[in-house]
């Protein structure tokens, strides 16, 4: 694998690292299975762009795209919370709309950034090998992220969220109104997924209204394997993991690809992700039940 | 001061599976009195301590937490004024939390949650002098995860937890029925000498009739949604287990025939 390759797919792994952190909320905090990603991401991206081409400041329009993830992910916990549909069922309502939304705010289904000044714009003439810039600036945004990610989730409102998810009848007991920790949840974590969206269409140069398609999917490949492959001990370790998972899968992906010999191309990877986000749910159970002796 | 008034709760109104669950029961509770509360399967004993803490809203009826109407107080807006055990150690607890996240979450019951951070050194030390006292050991291991604990050990956390900030009333109900014996003995006793120290307002559901009669200043029994008895003093004082059978039939004219009301 060049050097390109093997940047390009940290810089995306990166990327998905937001994602990963705003899936970790959702399934692993809050127990929300939340597909509200898959719109939110698309519409970071679309409203960055948007913005970027008709003249804002890139890093004005990045929180702007970031709000509105935040939204996406409130109207979906509104309408679980508020109106008691089904979480799953929930999401997906707003992904759907999304769709549409991002059309709209668009006004056509992919704006291209050419020329135009983004975020990595002012740092384009470091005196570094191309490729490595975005990644640099990717891994400084993200590890920013991070930090204040792991301080919220130890505060105590951070705390009051985590009994919500695990135990919501003990959290009320607590004087811990478990609908506001949902949406304030949500919106925190499809905040991040629209921020990663933002930063996407601005390292691509396009934002694109199918361009969220499977994002869950490779949110939580990068929940589960870096679960798998790195300690969950602490809540900074667990979460790190995430993001350790998503550059792994991105690296995983971009050596699939570029092995000649195995056959894959680019249009296989949604295959590939389903199949290894299925390997990685069944493996630690089937180790299990091989460590207790056949029974499940 | 608690004060129930006619509480009426109907699970399932107008269904043929209608169950009149609290039939317009009414219970004043001084401050600092420990009642406990005893009744066979169906009694409404897990109602009518639902109804105190918010988890169930009375169809009809009233209640007052020291003249405050908090009859249509959900459960978290109640969590200032109540606190709870449940009969589940799994219940009380987050199983994924830490022994120290878990007294940090309790420890914020009924005040505001904000961008501090949660664990604080003055609040170690505070959860270190609590938790040595149980005798449990538990004091050496703040960071270890709660699921790692034993169904007793847990109760006796959940109790901790739950009297780490004042409340007008403690709810216990039937928090050492999951319990081996002697387990439960500790963690009765542990109630008790909390109780006596902190002079709490406190409301226990039990299945032991023996346990009633032990603990407690006054007992009442429940049957059908209302009380069917209730004695406190030197009336109770006088009472064993089989008086209290007998007062049963007296009131109710029936006799009592349940296997799940521990007569021991």
């Amino acid at each position: 694998m060049s050097s390109i390759a093997f940047f390009g797919a940290v810089e995306s792994g990166l990327l998905f690292g937001l994602v990963a952190f705003g899936v970790f909320i959702a399934f692993r905090v809050l127990d929300f299975p939340d597909l509200t990603v898959d719109g939110s991401f698309p519409l970071g991206a679309a409203v960055a762009a948007t913005l970027i081409v008709s003249g804002w400041n890139p890093w004005l329009a990045t929180a702007m795209a970031t709000l509105a993830g935040c939204g996406a992910g409130m109207v979906t916990a509104w309408l679980n919370v508020r109106l008691k549909i089904l979480n799953l069922l929930a999401s997906i309502l707003t992904m759907i709309a999304l769709y549409s939304v991002n059309l709209r705010v668009m006004g056509k289904p992919n704006v291209a950034l050419l020329g135009d000044e983004t975020v990595f714009t002012p740092f384009e003439n470091w005196e570094m090998p191309f490729y490595l810039i975005n990644p640099l600036i990717l891994l400084v945004i993200v590890l920013v992220v991070y930090l204040l990610f792991v301080r919220f989730m130890t505060s105590e409102l951070g705390l009051a969220m985590r009994a919500t998810g695990v135990n919501a009848k003990m959290a009320r007991a607590n004087g811990i109104h478990t609908g506001r920790m949902t949406i304030l949840g949500l919106a925190l974590a499809n905040a991040m997924v629209g921020l990663a969206g933002a930063l996407f269409a601005q390292s691509q140069g396009t934002a694109d209204v199918t361009m969220g398609v499977g994002t869950i999917v490779i949110g939580l490949a990068a929940v589960i394997g870096g679960e798998a492959l790195w300690s969950t001990r602490t809540l900074a370790r667990w979460i790190f993991a995430c993001l350790i998972g998503a550059i792994l899968y991105r690296l995983a992906i971009a050596l699939a690809l570029n092995a000649d010999w195995i056959g894959l191309k680019a249009q296989d990877i949604n295959l590939i992700t389903a199949v290894l986000v299925t390997l990685a749910i069944v493996l630690p159970r089937l180790k299990q039940i091989k460590a207790n002796g056949g029974q499940a | 001061m608690i004060r129930a008034e006619n509480l009426e709760v109907t699970f399932g109104a107008g269904t043929p599976l209608e169950n009149r669950a609290l039939r317009g029961l009414s219970l004043d509770i001084p401050q600092g009195q420990f009642v406990t509360v005893i009744g066979s399967n169906g009694a409404g004993k897990s109602t009518l301590l639902n109804s105190l803490a918010g988890e169930v809203l009375a169809d009809k009826g009233q209640i007052l937490i020291d003249d405050q109407d908090v009859t249509r107080w959900p459960t978290n807006k109640r969590a200032g004024l109540v606190a709870r055990v449940f009969q589940d150690p799994l219940a009380g607890t987050c199983e994924g939390l830490t022994i120290e996240e878990n007294l940090a979450l309790a420890l914020k019951r009924g005040q505001g949650r904000g961008l501090a951070a949660s664990i604080r050194r003055e609040y170690r030390e505070l959860f270190t002098e609590r938790l040595a006292r149980l005798g449990l050991g538990l004091e050496k291991r703040l960071g270890d995860r709660m699921g790692l604990l034993s169904g007793g050990q847990r109760q006796a956390v959940s109790l901790l937890m739950a009297t780490l900030q004042p409340m007008k009333i403690l709810l216990l109900d039937e928090h050492t029925a999951a319990l081996d014996p002697k387990t439960a003995a500790f963690v009765l006793e542990l109630t008790r000498s909390i109780i006596e120290e902190q002079q709490l307002t406190a409301l226990m559901v039990t299945h032991s009739m023996r346990q009633a009669l032990d603990v407690g200043h006054r007992t009442l029994m429940l049957h059908g949604g209302e009380i069917a008895f209730d004695v406190a003093g030197d009336e109770r004082a006088g009472l064993d287990v089989p008086d209290l059978l007998a007062l049963f039939s007296k009131v109710k004219g029936e006799e009592l025939s349940d296997d799940s009301l521990l007569l021991g």
